[in-house]
């Protein structure tokens, strides 16, 4: 099956991105990718899945099946939601190993770098550690089972 | 001579960037203060012509540089009418003041079972210095609470204060509230129970006049840079009688008498408690600022603002769907609110896009959040160089945040 790459997934925001040249309108088209993201189960948005950053909330969880590792989340601040779904389509449904493997250039260079910056304090900078986190964790757990299963 | 806005913003460079291709506006004053030229000047002639260390060298520059350190002190004194210069200690800020106090009173009158007196809406700066000392000596922290209009309950206070009371700490204007509390009152009552009475000035002295004698106060902080000065430079006031009492803060260079390894005697006010190299071009600069100040007129600066902040009030109430927080008769000069079903931390994203520069959060004050049951809101704090246009860009920008966010 021909799998788009991470880093295919990435040219494609940015090309998405490109044709904004307007702050506003990238803003706006956040705003909508904002509603695209696979939204965490209410049952889950608990202590212990909130990253907290200083300002806007995110909840994150991760579920791993057959290799694959999965997330779903959600945030209070609707800038910070949309961000969070383009950091979910990129990363999600991916093996631990690509999900480590990965430097996250397409947020620089659709100009949301400033979103990340720790002063933010929105919490995005902790959301990728602990993406990156929960698949080295199911990469220890389960390492080796998809070699296996291939 | 009246108060020129735009004389005024001539003297502060910063007020001429753009941010993001627009004008700066630049509403975050309540965090910090930007700086006008003759502070900028003074801090850079001072490195090239005056720099060495204070109170150390017989040297020429030496004597020059204690010099102006000493004048800076004087400065500030008159400046908020301190009975003596040697009440007047430099520190690095309101914080370190507040932590200062917390530290060296505490450890001469405060013993297990006592109380401290703090408020519901105290910025974290005067909450936790006041925690960690309750920790250390096993006593109590009580609060006086302020109710949804922002104002202080002082009639509560009476009933709170017990013999085992040891001190009150209230801060003078809410950075958050922007209530002005009337810190005449609460000092006259706990004085009647000889309860010394810590007033933190971080947010009032910018903004109006002060006499820490007529307020009668015991202690007085404030900070430099959100009056024009530099960073890093702050001021504790304390009345003679208990900086005498109570031990230094920090031990070290320039505040002992003799050391030997069997004791130490420490020297006299203030160098008592000016232990180390102190910032002594932070200090030069913050006497430029309050020489600034003195010139604009401070009482001129508080009308302006005050102007400023009706005029806000106004018109964010105006919108229909902002929220604001804090509707005390007497205010300093800032407006916190939100916006209807829209997260602070997405307006302040917009807003930062315009060019205007709010802050957004809980502005260390979380129990102050928690009393409205919020996660945060956004702040707009103004300075002697805002303008009423600055506010209708405000005012715009948040119109665009509600079309692009809908609420």
């Amino acid at each position: 099956m021909d799998r788009k790459t991470i880093q295919d997934v990435q040219e494609e925001i940015i090309s998405e991105f490109e044709i904004y040249d307007d702050w506003m309108d990238k803003y706006n088209y956040i705003i909508e990718l904002s509603r695209d993201l696979p939204v965490i189960d209410p049952k889950l948005k608990v202590n212990g899945n909130l990253i907290s950053g200083c300002q806007s909330k995110v909840w994150l969880d991760a579920d791993y099946a057959n290799g694959i590792v999965t997330y779903t989340a959600d945030s209070d601040a609707i800038i910070t939601k949309g961000i969070v779904s383009l950091l979910i389509r990129v990363l999600s449904n991916r093996t631990p190993e690509e999900i480590l493997d990965t430097d996250l250039y397409f947020i620089d260079r659709i100009g949301l770098r400033q979103n990340l910056s720790p002063t933010r304090s929105n919490g995005l900078l902790s959301m990728i550690k602990q993406m990156k986190l929960y698949a080295l964790a199911f990469k220890t757990k389960y390492g080796s089972k998809r070699e296996q299963n291939e | 001579m009246s108060f020129d806005v735009h004389k005024i913003r001539e003297d502060f460079p910063i007020l001429q960037e753009k941010v993001y291709g627009n004008p700066l506006v630049y509403l975050d004053n309540g965090a910090t203060t930007q700086k006008p030229m003759p502070v900028i000047a003074c801090i850079n002639d001072f490195h090239r012509h005056s720099n060495s260390s204070i109170h150390r060298g017989v040297h020429y520059l030496s004597e020059q540089a204690t010099e102006a350190y000493e004048q800076a002190r004087i400065t500030v004194q008159e400046f908020i009418r301190a009975k003596h210069s040697h009440e007047i200690i430099f520190t690095s800020g309101t914080t370190a003041s507040i932590n200062g106090v917390a530290f060296s009173f505490g450890e001469r009158f405060v013993h297990a079972g006592d109380e401290i007196i703090i408020t519901e809406m105290e910025h974290h700066a005067n909450i936790v210095p006041w925690q960690m000392l309750c920790e250390r000596k096993n006593a109590r922290l009580k609060v006086i609470p302020f109710n949804d209009e922002g104002i202080l309950q002082v009639d509560k206070l009476e009933e709170l204060i017990q013999d085992k009371t040891r001190l009150i700490a209230v801060m003078h204007a809410s950075n958050t509230l922007a209530t002005l509390n009337p810190v005449k009152q609460i000092i006259s009552l706990a004085h009647r129970y000889n309860i010394p009475v810590l007033v933190d000035g971080a947010q009032s002295v910018p903004h109006m006049s002060v006499d820490v004698q007529d307020m009668d106060c015991d202690f007085f902080a404030f900070s430099g840079h959100k009056m024009y000065g530099p960073t890093g430079i702050g001021i504790l006031y304390g009345k003679e009688k208990w900086l005498d009492d109570i031990p230094p803060f920090q031990g070290g260079g320039d505040m002992v008498d003799v050391v030997t390894f069997e004791k130490t005697t420490y020297n006299q006010l203030p160098y008592k408690f000016e232990a180390g190299t102190s910032n002594y071009v932070g200090a030069v600069g913050l006497g430029k600022a309050v020489e600034y100040l003195v010139t604009a007129g401070i009482n001129d600066v508080a009308d302006h603002e005050h102007d400023l902040l009706q005029y806000a009030v106004g018109r964010l109430d105006n919108l229909g769907y902002v929220t604001l927080y804090g509707r005390a008769p007497q205010k300093t000069s800032l407006v916190t609110f939100t916006l209807r079903d829209i997260h602070p931390y997405d307006a302040g994203m917009i807003l930062d896009k315009m060019g205007i520069a709010v802050r957004t959060g809980t502005h260390c004050a979380q129990p102050v959040m928690r009393h409205y049951g919020i996660d945060g809101n956004i702040r707009a704090s103004f300075a002697m160089y805002n303008t009423r246009e600055e506010i209708d860009a405000l005012i715009e920008g948040i119109q665009k945040v509600k079309t692009m966010f809908g609420g």
